[in-house]
């Protein structure tokens, strides 16, 4: 079984939110909502001053805080890619799922239940890429199986210097951004 | 410097998260209100099955405005989901990781428990009940009579009572994203702070109602026998004594309990720190210090003190105290909870 993560060169990155677009129509985001977006940080004093771009969005990860407090299990891990999902019929929008996740991935979608990045998992098992990753520009997001050694994402983790965000929070999640 | 700016928008989450609204420091409260009557009332009904004569001090009632609290907490938890009408879905299931299931059985059993416990002699305070339905007389008489009986139920009252004061702590607690409820003290806080607002609510109650005769009939009967708490006659001095010595042993308690978990966030990582500053200069300082520790806990305890030595008269000022200040530390414990995050390191 397939354990799918995505590797984001952040030196590429130009945040031109083509990705966040491409989220929304795919998705059928509703209106002033988004699933993925662009943070945008600046270190260092002017006129030293170093920027990351990064698209971000759930994390998939290997050990979700989101899953393990939902009261109704529509917060679950996918047996196939490990795909941390939202069944809307069984979610009562309690939202602990909302304030456990330390990356704010998920919302209340207007319908009334708990909304997110499904690693647009509808196209993945068709053999493509999520849309956010079939559009971008400078093709600087890469999507693929962790756990097979012979991956783009597997060989860009062994070559390339890489973070992820907050790691102490122990969540181990699965979108790395390269530096 | 460390600047980051973000092209998220997503209502609630953004710029800060506020999923939880008043219904979630409502439920907690109440929860705790409720965990905290439980408590005492079950500890009365052991002691009424050894054999002594606290049918003035337990009586029945405590269960039934525990009871109907409880609805009011339950009603307060339905408001705050985003999909109301598939709560059921909750039943469907049991997710032992997840604090919110064990917390919606437990509530399940504690409705059954507080429902048995509230019919007990209940028809004694509302004759009505008792000549509609004589099954429930038999029911109870079967309860009461039997010293093993009341004794299980007064186990199960102390038992589920204690469940429920920890589960509302342990249900922001296991969130490791917000530091200021990432702290084991927080499940023992809220437990001590329900159980010292349980005896304050059965204090009030038992000052406003407990010396007007029992009306009879159905619907005056039944407000009159809830407005009882402390059973059909007025309670006796000794008894309000034995309430308002407890809640000061407990606000003590509380007392210690808060300053450890500020000195717990400010001597742990930087996110907690960071989380400790909401109430130490932070916007919800006066909250914190001002209503929960100076008007909820130091206020209460200096009265109710003076009213144990008998130098001023009882009023039912420090049992409001204490509500109010129970009401606050929920509120800022739920709202500068969803304020506090992980925060990143930065170089200077």
């Amino acid at each position: 079984m397939a354990r799918y993560g995505m590797v984001i060169d952040t030196r590429k990155c130009v945040g031109c939110m083509d990705c966040v677009v491409a989220c929304q129509t795919e998705n059928s985001v509703p209106q002033g909502y988004c699933r993925d977006w662009i943070t945008t940080e600046v270190r260092g004093e002017f006129p030293s001053l170093t920027m990351e771009i990064r698209s971000e969005r759930c994390n998939h990860c290997d050990n979700p805080p989101c899953v393990s407090c939902c009261p109704t299990g529509a917060s679950h891990v996918e047996p196939d890619g490990r795909f941390v999902h939202v069944t809307a019929s069984r979610c009562i929008g309690c939202k602990a799922c909302i304030a456990s996740c330390p990356y704010g991935a998920r919302f209340v979608h207007p319908d009334g239940y708990v909304d997110k990045c499904t690693f647009c998992a509808h196209r993945v098992r068709q053999g493509q890429d999520p849309a956010c990753v079939s559009v971008c520009p400078t093709r600087c997001m890469y999507f693929g199986d962790l756990d097979d050694p012979q991956s783009k994402v597997s060989e860009l983790l062994r070559t390339r210097r890489w973070h992820v965000l907050l790691p102490d929070a122990g969540t181990k999640p699965r979108v790395y951004y390269l530096s | 410097m460390l600047e980051i700016t973000t092209t998220r928008h997503n209502p609630l989450i953004d710029p800060q998260l506020h999923v939880w609204g008043w219904e979630i420091p409502l439920y907690l409260f109440v929860g705790g209100v409720v965990a905290g009557m439980m408590v005492i009332a079950g500890l009365a009904m052991l002691r009424t099955a050894k054999g002594e004569d606290t049918a003035r001090f337990f009586s029945v009632q405590t269960p039934l405005l525990a009871f109907v609290l409880l609805n009011v907490g339950m009603l307060a938890l339905l408001l705050d989901l985003a999909h109301p009408l598939y709560v059921w879905a909750v039943y469907l299931t049991f997710e032992p990781a997840s604090p919110m299931s064990w917390g919606s059985w437990v509530l399940l059993l504690v409705y059954a428990i507080l429902l048995v416990s509230a019919l007990v002699r209940l028809h004694e305070a509302w004759p009505w009940l008792g000549r509609t339905l004589p099954a429930v007389e038999r029911w109870s008489d079967a309860i009461t009579r039997s010293p093993a009986r009341l004794a299980l139920l007064g186990w199960m009252n102390v038992v589920f009572g204690v469940a429920v004061g920890i589960y509302t702590g342990i249900l922001l607690n296991t969130m490791v994203a917000r530091p200021l409820w990432n702290t084991s003290v927080l499940p023992v806080l809220f437990l001590v702070s329900g159980v010292s607002a349980g005896a304050a609510a059965m204090h009030l109650a038992s000052r406003f109602f407990g010396r007007r005769p029992a009306p009879q009939g159905l619907v005056a009967g039944f407000l009159s026998a809830l407005a009882q708490p402390l059973g059909p006659q007025p309670p006796e001095k000794s008894t309000v004594d034995t309430l308002i010595r407890a809640d000061v042993a407990l606000l003590a308690l509380e007392l210690v309990l808060l300053a450890l978990l500020v000195l717990g966030m400010l001597t742990s990582t930087a996110s907690h720190a960071a989380a400790a500053a909401l109430v130490l200069g932070g916007p919800y300082t006066l909250a914190f210090w001002g209503a929960i520790v100076v008007a909820g806990i130091l206020v209460p305890i200096l009265l109710q003190s003076l009213e144990l030595s008998r130098r001023i008269p009882h009023t039912v000022l420090p049992a409001l105290l204490v509500l109010a200040g129970g009401y606050v530390l929920r509120w800022v414990m739920v709202n500068a909870g969803q304020a506090s995050e992980i925060v990143q390191a930065a170089a200077r």
